[in-house]
């Protein structure tokens, strides 16, 4: 299974994280640090594939963001890199040619196509198009405006 | 009270912040305002406040506050507010805190919602970050939702079992029934979880396993949706680079790889199909490879025909060659996993993975340095050496400590010639030499002094490497060691194996001195060529000059080296006729048992830190009450550990006397070393030394009485040899010597001495007293132990001294006459 998910820029900055297992916050921000300092320190050309504590990591580098994720011994590295290359496919179809803005102002989305896609460190739909249908359809669900104030909330 | 900002708002003033005071500022601005918000339970923004506040904790600001806040979101009928609450259930809480507990009546009726995604919304959440007691609450409920036929909600359930057997382990009995069908659907994401949760139940439960793999018949049905999904049309949903589905192939042949392990029917019923996957597979992109690499890794595991095996093994070889890093570094993984099973055939690859040596990728080379090290062997020594010594001297440092670790150990193990053993270890202790492990100076002097042939070459190396470069601290330690021991052939030029060198005492004293004062060594390396130099003052002649260098150092600060100093002065002062004997040179070490870091020795109980070169001193017997300051050496032990000193083919100019002891004693003719126990060494204590150390000679006779014998009498000295077999090692014979003595006269200074064969190991424990009282007033007692592994018959040559009526007397023989059960 995946243990983490990390999305974050060039600078270093988080962009998203996701957690398949309970982490404090104080070692969640120290393996957010000492990820993005392996990864970043990278050479372009080495391979996706890193060795830290008792974890695979396998980062790739999209435009301006980094997706790095850590993975257990028994999991599949190259399938992994085709895990996070469907993920970016999913998000490249909800946004429309997505772009780092997007992620920064739409995190909550972002979140909700991941959820779509893993649970529990592990894939949830292989098929490309049924996440979207998902979303699209849980996203008829969400109020507007009007309806959210007029509903009662509880 | 205005509307609190929106969330897109906020975002982009925060964007707008130059610095991170103004960022702080702007920040801590805004959740003063969400604070009051949620102070006055505002049920319209809270949706809004909480997703900024997430915002603002993916920034790294504390955002502890919301979480209560996150639950009432939940709890509430609007979709839009359940969806960031619990999104901000899953980021800002999780079961450490007892807050959490409070979601689980909520999720509870969520996973009984009449909209499906409100469902998934619940069983997201509990399948990511449920705790045991959630899990235990609700663990019903996802079994119910498992046997819907919704196929939403049924994949989501099914994820969401696997994260409560994670967490509950006993509750996946109670998921068994609903499991029978899963396989049938045709919806990929039921297939793909269904057999996640299945891989999950068979990982942790062995009867679980059994159960699938006989009673439901798993593994053709496994097989028959695989093949289904190879042989299938395109199907654009499902596709990626022209392969069907790979995910959930992966996901198959990782089960199949549990279910086939250690079961021959099973491997069998999946052989086909890995055979067919393994050549028909599309290898162009990265996706088809990895099907491979999951092929590869089930076939290698479980029971499958050599054909196959080979077939694995060449994928590896050819994923070796390929252009893309990554599969290279997934290759050399796998073989690395293969490598003790299948090493003949790993053993094909072996250039192409030395090759991977040269890759510039750090990753790469680390997988491809462990992967040489394994395939080393007896045949490949030389060649594979090249290779990786080259490598250590190009590394990276990272590498260096492990690569030269490798190579020690392999060299151990197959060194064609001692020769080549010892210019390698140079090698890596000049290139390497200050990445080397603390642990391989005392592996490498025990090496150096068992290789009794090579002596004068490899001082006469060290002392040049030396003379180079002085700042790799392992090297210095070796080879002031060797300089200390061998400084003779050194100056007498004697080297054999190349052109031997001329060099003088004082050059050889002026480097030693160096190395004392340099700033580059560390206090150990000053200890190890402070007991060099004084070694060497019974092997070189410029005795006063080495006086002069201790002395100068028994006021040193370094509190090592001061006491050191002061005890080498009182060798020179007042035990000088001491001094040939324990400056002597090392006997053949035995190598402990354990190949670990040094053993340290015990004595009395207490371990003694293992700085070998105070321990260095051969001692010989010497009553307890002499020679005190010496005996502190050894931490204040009142059991003087002896040894009897052996000498290797060249006498050392001190302590020849000791050598004739041993004239001909070996049984097999061979060079008359007898390996004799140096206790003072850490590395080489064979282990019937450590046995009973804390105490005296063993004086419960607890086993079979062995008859006494008289083995000495003459001038009226009688010794007497008793007997005790040492209860833990019936191969040591304990025996005790009793001196006695009829004459007139006492005898003092009286030393007695033993040496054994070859096969035999002796250990003299300290006399009771020096003196002999005259006409049998009493005697002197001495333990002797001896390891005798080979049970053969006992023989002993002994050298008495003692000074009788003012003259000294001295004698030697031999004992024969030891009775049968002393060595049976």
């Amino acid at each position: 299974m995946l243990r983490f998910l990390l999305l974050f820029s060039r600078q270093g900055k988080l962009r998203l994280q996701k957690w398949f297992t309970p982490v404090t916050e104080r070692e969640k921000k120290k393996v957010i640090r000492e990820m993005t300092l392996m990864v970043l320190a990278r050479p372009p050309c080495s391979c996706n594939f890193l060795h830290w504590r008792d974890l695979k990591i396998v980062y790739k580098r999209y435009a301006s963001l980094y997706f790095c994720c850590g993975l257990e011994d028994q999991d599949n590295e190259l399938l992994t890199l085709e895990v996070l290359h469907r993920y970016v496919e999913l998000l490249d179809k909800y946004f429309g040619n997505v772009c780092e803005l997007d992620i920064i102002f739409n995190f909550e989305k972002a979140y909700f196509i991941l959820d779509e896609f893993l649970m529990g460190g592990e894939i949830l739909e292989t098929s490309k198009t049924a996440v979207g249908i998902a979303m699209e359809e849980a996203e008829t669900l969400q109020e507007t405006m009007e309806e959210y104030m007029s509903k009662p909330t509880y | 009270m205005p509307a609190p900002i929106r969330l897109r708002e906020l975002i982009r003033t925060i964007r707008t912040a130059r610095t991170q005071a103004e960022e702080r500022e702007m920040i801590q601005k805004e959740c003063a305002a969400i604070r009051s918000s949620f102070r006055e339970e505002d049920n319209t923004y809270r949706c809004r406040n909480v997703a900024k506040l997430l915002y603002m904790h993916m920034l790294g600001y504390p955002a502890h506050f919301g979480q209560l806040e996150c639950l009432k979101l939940i709890a509430s009928q609007k979709f839009t507010d359940k969806r960031i609450g619990y999104l901000g259930a899953m980021l800002l809480l999780d079961e450490r805190q007892d807050v959490h507990l409070l979601m689980t009546n909520c999720i509870k009726n969520d996973l009984n919602h009449s909209t499906q995604y409100v469902q998934g919304l619940a069983l997201c959440t509990l399948g990511c970050m449920g705790s045991s007691e959630m899990c235990r609450d609700l663990a019903g409920e996802v079994e119910k939702l498992l046997k819907t036929s919704n196929s939403y909600l049924r994949k989501k359930a099914a994820l969401c079992a696997v994260h409560v057997i994670r967490k509950v382990p006993e509750l996946m009995e109670m998921f068994l029934p609903a499991t029978k069908n899963l396989l049938s659907e045709k919806n990929h994401g039921v297939l793909h979880t269904s057999v996640v949760l299945l891989t999950e139940m068979c990982e942790r439960s062995p009867d679980m396993l059994l159960h699938f793999r006989k009673v439901c018949l798993l593994v053709p049905q496994l097989v028959r949706i695989l093949k289904n999904l190879i042989m299938s049309g395109y199907s654009p949903e499902h596709d990626v680079s022209g392969i069907s589905d790979p995910f959930l192939q992966v996901r198959i042949l990782r089960l199949l790889r549990i279910l086939g392990r250690s079961d021959d029917d099973s491997s069998e019923a999946m052989n086909d199909i890995l055979a067919q996957v393994a050549t028909n597979t599309e290898t162009s992109k990265n996706v088809g490879n990895a099907i491979l690499y999951e092929t590869v890794l089930t076939i290698m595991d479980i029971k499958s025909e050599s054909g196959l095996r080979v077939l694995a093994i060449n994928i590896l070889g050819r994923f070796l060659l390929n252009n893309d890093k990554n599969i290279r570094y997934v290759a050399l993984t796998s073989l690395l996993k293969t490598v003790q099973t299948d090493h003949n055939a790993v053993q094909r690859h072996r250039s192409t993975i030395v090759d991977c040596l040269k890759d510039l990728d750090v990753s790469i080379k680390r997988r491809a340095m462990e992967l040489s090290f394994a395939l080393v062997n007896g045949n490949n020594i030389r060649g594979m050496m090249k290779e990786l010594l080259y490598f250590l001297d190009s590394c990276d440092p990272e590498f260096k400590a492990d690569c030269a670790s490798g190579v020690f150990l392999a060299a151990e193990k197959y060194a064609p010639s001692k020769r080549w053993h010892i210019d390698t270890i140079m090698r890596v202790l000049t290139t390497a030499g200050s990445y080397v492990r603390d642990d391989s100076v005392p592996n490498l002097i025990q090496l150096i002094t068992n290789s009794v042939e090579m002596h004068a070459y490899t001082v006469q190396r060290l002392y040049k490497a030396l003379l180079d470069d002085i700042s790799q601290q392992p090297l210095v330690q070796v080879s002031s060691w060797c300089i200390g021991e061998y400084g003779d052939l050194l100056v007498s030029g004697q080297c054999e194996e190349e052109e031997p060198i001329q060099v003088t005492e004082d050059e050889v004293l002026d480097v030693l001195e160096g190395l004392l004062v340099s700033n580059l060594s560390t206090p150990v390396t000053r200890g190890y060529s402070l007991t060099a130099i004084m070694k060497l003052s019974t092997r070189f002649s410029s005795v006063n000059r080495i006086k002069k260098v201790v002395s100068i150092y028994s006021s040193s600060i370094d509190v090592e080296l001061q006491q050191r100093a002061v005890e080498y002065n009182a060798l020179f002062k007042k035990y000088d006729h001491m001094r040939p004997a324990l400056l002597e040179r090392m006997p053949i070490m035995e190598k402990t048992a354990s190949n670990g870091p040094t053993e340290i020795m015990q004595t009395n109980g207490e371990t003694e830190p293992s700085v070998p070169d105070t321990k260095h001193l051969p001692l010989v017997t010497q009553p307890a009450n002499q020679a005190n300051d010496l005996l502190d050496l050894l931490g204040g032990n009142d059991v003087v550990p002896v040894i009897q000193t052996t000498l290797p083919t060249k006498p050392a100019s001190a302590g020849g006397e000791l050598l004739d002891l041993l004239g001909d004693l070996s049984l097999t003719g061979g060079p008359t070393v007898v390996p004799a126990p140096a206790p003072s060494v850490p590395v080489s204590q064979p282990p019937f030394l450590l046995d009973g150390l804390s105490s005296q000679p063993l004086f419960n006779d607890t086993s079979a009485a062995i008859p006494p014998m008289t083995a000495y009498s003459k001038n009226g000295l009688k010794i007497e040899f008793t007997f005790e077999r040492a209860n833990p090692n019936p191969n040591i014979a304990v025996i005790t010597i009793h001196a006695t003595n009829t004459t007139e006269a006492d005898m003092t200074e009286f030393v007695f001495q033993a040496a054994v064969p070859k096969t035999f190991q002796l250990q003299l424990l300290s006399p009771s007293s020096n003196i002999v009282p005259a006409l049998n007033q009493g005697s002197v007692t001495q333990v002797i132990r001896v390891l005798n592994p080979q049970k053969q018959q006992l023989r002993m040559r002994v050298k008495l001294t003692y000074t009788h009526k003012g003259s000294p007397v001295q004698d030697l023989a031999e004992v024969n006459n030891f009775p049968p059960q002393s060595w049976q």
